[in-house]
């Protein structure tokens, strides 16, 4: 242990603590704008420097380790004078026009200067111009950019993509897309971890709220909402609101509040994907135990794009079955139009995801099943969420709870943990268990496969078969199993991976925390509405089995695979 | 009332003069991979705050330039801007009236003309050809890629013994390096900035000095491939090395009776002692490396045997044949090469040169070798002759100023003409030409004959060190390409249309540096494990220490000690001595720490692997 003295307040911290650490721990809050733990340790934006005594200059807190005897004042003169004036040189690069921000109230500069009293400027305010493509789902304003660089560590340590890159030397430093490329053509996943890790509104997701209204107020639209489930995890956060208040239920009020004609659930269409998926894994096993490679999970479109951009060769090993946002869309514009007795070009089938990149996958070939056009027409994050019923004024506690709408709103609980690494397989799992042995299992059998772990292994025995599963959150976990499998070092049977870190509770279009959102507490949403549900096994959805026995008869058939299945092979 | 005055300098003048100073050592440490059109835009910039304002081209038009550059630099230029950058810098150029001027407008033109691509970058593409990828300095200029911080800071903490096997994993030699390195990587160490480079090579000697013996890492598992190294320098030696860790079996091939190469047959022991030279190469066999001296590859074994014998060949020959001046007498008894003599000192073959007169002919390292052990051996006179100025002379000036401190007599500005010789054939003189120095050619100032009669320095003998050739014609007839009597080998050591074939070093580079035949043997390792089909990784396992954050004031540079001149002159021993403790932590103190602070800690402060 060290020990050490901060604002004249004795402390102690093991070796190798950092000033910024060892001063939290004591209460003591230095403000940081371009750090972030373990990822940006980088000093660049000088804001958390501190005096230490017998040091002629100030030493950076976040990246610099306690050190025994030391004496540390966080707010002395010169530690405020210095840390202030930082703030107002990154102020005159930066357009602070906040009022037209989406990140205005939660941005860390904004905050940084209020928190440090900055109410005048003293030097001209010449923020990079550069133009804005605000067509394509990222958007990326140079304006906003402060070059935190924590982009380029978040895309390059978690996600391995190597897709933001510094650029320029000196004064015109700036983060672009790597290569020369342009962010339309890079290989960008749009996982939008860049974004919930921009401290600024430099990035942020292209806003369809406009686009889904338009069709709420077109009366020749039937507008129909499906919920994934992680948004339920976290969109009271976005309006500040206690999670006991934020429940699914809430959400589908508050949704009604703003007339949309029926609100479905993405779990419904998770239940579909298990049959489908789970069926067509036990109708593959015996090619994937000889060719001892294994099936992938092709829900999540992040992880669908890595793997066609960076294994190509590897894609014909993705499931064709489509992801539960694309399902529903089909199923919305086919069954449900024709339950309605509605063309379904007058159908308009608006997504709320955790996700950037569903706003791309809406709009790949294959995802037009019905004929008219894309099965799903608008995607909004849960941030826009926010922001849509914020535009409607809903205030969530006094809204009252209110149940999906039928059938497409009646779920399972192996449908709702969809939205946390690990819970695909748990579905999957409780489904292929029941099919090969005719019993269902403990629904809580296979909760080993849940945490927040990079990467998880396990064996399964179904009755005499055994099965080799992994299950992987992050891109650069993902690329590291890719190359094991690729070399031959392991083999699995069927692999689930989720472009971010911990699943889609943690995914690129949820709201933006300071520091990182609690994913752990997200997921736990999850498993307790999976416990809470009367039915915990995709298969026994009454729902899923009607539709089944009125309209796709079962599953991997002619029509499910019209309507269900797709296959990225040969396709760019 | 007082006619004339006194100046003396004002306090800004003062000031100015230390700024001045600065700037200076700021420019010697420009980091690598800057943008040059930033860069020369804020030349201009200065140059015009220089300018007396008199003159049109020189007021205005560097004004106009700064303007200029900015509308490139803010991506606002066209390709015209550059037609209009370069008539501004060419009217500059011919009408400015002084070098203020025409000075600052033909940096403009040769910026233009070497750096287009950057120019074009800019306007085209928006942004720069470069960036700061190279952020450790004193890394990216060791062509081996040493991590210089790192053993810094392991020598600053006394874990003398890591630094030694931190540095051996991009350079097996640190015992050669601690001794002869020409240390490119303190040209633009960050510390100049401040003062002085931090004494690279010091720390490293004091990290050998101090280790004693450190054991090498444990090879991988045998591969069962076989790999030939042509020649048992330091370049063979180092790719060697690497191979066998890597699992393959490795024979070297070398042509003298021991190994080493130029380190032996080059390199005096003054300046390298043999004993130090062979623990290093014992050290680097107990890889488990097998060697056969005094087998000439083209001559005792063919190239075509090796082909069959190995599954892959490294050519590390070096470059040891002489050149001749090509001057009258040049065959007398007396005159000999610098190769030469220093083979047979390398063999243990001292001659006496006792009562001699010796003369050298040549200006490099080599030439201030021989001189240095002509001394030794006993000589009563030695010249140095040479054709420029003594400032213009390639050998390092620490070599330099030894050989004179020793007493050899530096001849500048005579060029040899002939050797006069006695009835017996003897060297009796050399005849120079004295020589005026003039126009600066290639980017060195040519000499040309004065205008005045030719000398005679009389001598016993005469040490040719002109530089070295290679012996290429066996590989040649074997059929591997080669351009200028150097190996045409490509930067990853692989030569074309030879599968399976690498050469490197010397021998392809033509006569450079040890860590330069270090890098290359780095280099081919990898890439003939690439070649056999494997991946092996070299890493090491010792832990950096993090910084100790300490004020870095300005603090003079600790060098090296040398025995005195007038003791040291007299034998072959070591002449440098090492530095104290105290002396070490202080100068370890002085890294600035850059794969820390600065770019480093973003962006490329370790390369853990290779």
């Amino acid at each position: 242990m060290v020990n050490l003295h901060i604002n004249d307040i004795p402390v102690q911290a093991k070796e190798g603590t950092s000033i910024l650490a060892a001063a939290k721990s004591a209460g003591i809050n230095i403000p940081t704008l371009c750090f972030l733990e373990e990822i940006n340790e980088i000093g660049a934006c000088r804001v958390c420097v501190v005096e230490v005594e017998g040091m002629e200059r100030c030493v950076t807190a976040c990246n610099n380790e306690v050190k025994e005897g030391m004496r540390v004042y966080t707010h002395s003169r010169k530690a405020r004078m210095v840390r202030k004036t930082n703030v107002k040189l990154i102020l005159s690069q930066h357009n602070f026009q906040c009022a037209t921000c989406v990140r205005s109230g939660n941005c860390e500069l904004q905050k940084l200067a209020t928190d440090l009293n900055i109410t005048d400027m003293p030097y001209e305010i010449h923020p990079e111009e550069k133009p804005v493509n605000k067509d394509f789902p990222l958007i990326r304003d140079s304006s906003k950019c402060i070059k935190c660089m924590r982009c380029v560590q978040v895309c390059d340590k978690i996600q391995g993509m190597n897709v933001w890159d510094v650029v320029n030397t000196g004064a015109r430093t700036t983060v672009d897309v790597a290569g020369g490329q342009t962010i339309e053509c890079s290989d960008c996943t749009l996982c939008g971890q860049c974004i919930v890790n921009c401290p600024v509104g430099a990035l942020r997701e292209r806003d369809d709220v406009g686009k889904v209204l338009s069709a709420v107020e077109d009366p020749e639209k039937i507008t129909i909402v499906q919920i994934a489930p992680a948004v339920r995890t976290a969109w009271g956060e976005e309006l500040g609101v206690e999670r006991e208040i934020a429940s699914e239920k809430r959400l589908v009020g508050s949704l009604r509040k703003i007339g949309f004609d029926y609100i479905f659930d993405t779990n419904f269409s998770a239940d579909l994907t298990i049959m489908e998926e789970g069926t067509e894994f036990l109708t593959r096993l015996p090619e994937i135990q000889e060719k001892k490679f294994p099936m992938f999970t092709s829900c999540c479109p992040g992880w669908v794009s890595f793997l066609r951009t960076k294994y190509p060769q590897y894609v014909s090993r993705l499931s064709t079955a489509k992801s539960p946002q694309q399902m529903f869309g089909a199923i919305a514009k086919t069954y449900y139009a024709d339950m309605l007795g509605v063309d379904s070009s007058k159908i308009f089938v608006v997504s709320l995801m955790p996700c950037v990149a569903k706003k791309r996958e809406r709009t790949l070939e294959g995802m037009d099943s019905a004929g008219t056009g894309s099965d799903v027409d608008a995607v909004l994050t849960t941030r826009e969420v926010g922001r849509l019923l914020k535009a409607y004024y809903i205030k969530p506690e006094t809204v009252a709870e209110e149940d999906f709408d039928g059938p497409l709103g009646v779920h399972s609980g192996a449908g709702v943990i969809f939205g946390a690494t690990g819970g695909v397989m748990e579905a999957a799992l409780r489904t292929a268990y029941k099919v090969v042995t005719g019993e269902n299992p403990q629904p809580d059998m296979f909760q080993y496969v849940r945490g927040l772990e990079g990467l998880k292994e396990a064996e399964i025995d179904l009755n005499g078969t055994k099965i080799r599963i992994a299950i992987v959150s992050g891109l650069k976990n993902a690329e590291k199993l890719m190359e094991r499998l690729d070399k031959g070092e392991v083999t699995y049977d069927f692999v689930e991976v989720m472009a971010c870190p911990g699943g889609c509770v943690n995914g690129g279009g949820q709201p933006i925390h300071e520091g990182g959102a609690d994913v752990v507490e997200r997921s736990n949403v999850l498993y307790d509405l999976d416990v809470q549900n009367a039915i915990r096994f995709s298969h026994e959805n009454p729902e899923i089995d009607a539709c089944y026995k009125n309209f796709l008869e079962k599953p991997l058939s002619h029509k499910s695979h019209e309507l269900l299945h797709v296959s990225y092979e040969g396709k760019h | 009332m007082s006619r004339l005055r006194i100046h003396t300098k004002d306090q800004a003048q003062v000031t100015m003069e230390t700024l001045y100073a600065d700037l200076e050592r700021r420019i010697v440490a420009s980091p690598p991979g800057l943008c040059s059109v930033d860069l020369v835009s804020s030349f201009i910039k200065m140059c015009l705050a220089q300018s007396c304002g008199k003159c049109v081209p020189c007021r205005v038009g560097l004004d106009q330039l700064v303007k200029l550059f900015e509308s490139v630099l803010n991506g606002q230029a066209t390709m015209e801007t550059l037609d209009v950058i370069e008539l501004t810098a060419t009217t500059i150029y011919e009408s400015a009236d002084c070098a203020i001027g025409f000075e600052a407008a033909r940096m403009v033109l040769k910026c233009l003309e070497g750096c287009r691509d950057d120019f074009e970058s800019h306007i085209k593409e928006n942004r720069c050809v470069c960036n700061s990828n190279q952020p450790v300095p004193c890394v990216a200029l060791c062509p081996a890629g040493v991590d210089i911080p790192g053993y810094i800071a392991l020598v600053a903490q006394e874990r003398y013994a890591d630094a030694v096997r931190l540095i051996r994993k991009d350079n097996p030699m640190p015992v050669v390096c601690a001794l002869i390195c020409e240390h490119p990587c303190e040209n633009r160490c960050k510390r100049t900035m401040v003062d002085a480079p931090v004494n690279i090579r010091g720390m490293k000697r004091v990290a050998v000095d101090m280790a004693g013996d450190v054991p090498i890492p444990e090879c991988a598992p045998a591969t069962g491939k076989k790999v030939a190294v042509v020649g048992g320098g330091p370049g063979g030696l180092s790719a060697a090395y690497y191979l066998s860790l890597m699992g393959h079996q490795v024979t070297i091939y070398e042509q003298r009776k021991k190994l080493g190469g130029m380190l032996r047959y080059g390199i005096p022991n003054y300046r390298l002692p043999r004993e130090r030279l062979d623990r290093e190469i014992a050290s680097i066999l107990s890889a488990g490396i097998e060697v056969k001296t005094e087998i000439s590859v083209g001559k005792d074994i063919s190239m075509m045997d090796l082909k069959n014998q190995y599954d892959a060949i490294y050519i590390a020959i070096g470059a040891h044949t002489d050149k001749k001046v090509g001057m009258e007498g040049e065959d007398a008894k007396g005159v000999l090469s610098a190769v030469e003599m220093l083979r047979e000192i390398g063999d243990d073959k001292l001659p006496d040169y006792s009562g001699k007169k010796v003369v050298v002919i040549g200006g490099g390292n080599v030439a201030m070798d021989v001189a240095r052990s002509s001394m030794r051996l006993g000589a009563d006179k030695v010249s140095i002759v040479y054709r420029r100025c003594k400032t213009d002379m390639t050998a390092l000036r620490e070599e330099i100023e030894g050989a004179e401190a020793e007493g050899c007599e530096i001849m500048e500005l005579k060029a040899p003409v002939r050797i006069e010789k006695d009835e017996e054939g003897c060297v009796k003189s050399l005849v120079v030409q004295p020589q005026m120095i003039s126009t600066i050619r290639g980017g060195r100032p040519s000499p040309k004959n004065a205008n005045c009669p030719e000398e005679n320095i009389e001598c016993d003998l005469i040490i040719v060190a002109i530089g070295q050739g290679i012996e290429s014609k066996s590989f040649e007839d074997f059929g591997i390409s080669v351009k200028r009597g150097a190996i045409d080998a490509l930067d990853s050591s692989e030569i074309a249309d030879a599968p399976g074939i690498f050469a490197g070093g010397d021998c392809v580079s033509g006569p450079a540096t040890v860590i330069r035949a270090i890098a290359a043997g780095k280099v081919a390792a990898a890439n003939i494990d690439e070649y056999l089909g494997f991946h092996h990784e070299i890493v090491s396992d010792v832990d950096i220490p993090a910084p100790e954050f300490t004020d870095k004031k300005p603090c003079g540079r600790v060098e090296l000690p040398f025995r005195d001149s007038s003791e040291r002159k007299q034998d072959f021993e070591p002449i440098e001595l090492s530095m104290s403790c105290e002396e070490a932590c202080q100068e370890a103190g002085r890294c600035l720490r850059c794969d820390y602070y600065g770019y480093g800690s973003f962006r490329g402060g370790r390369v853990e692997r290779w």
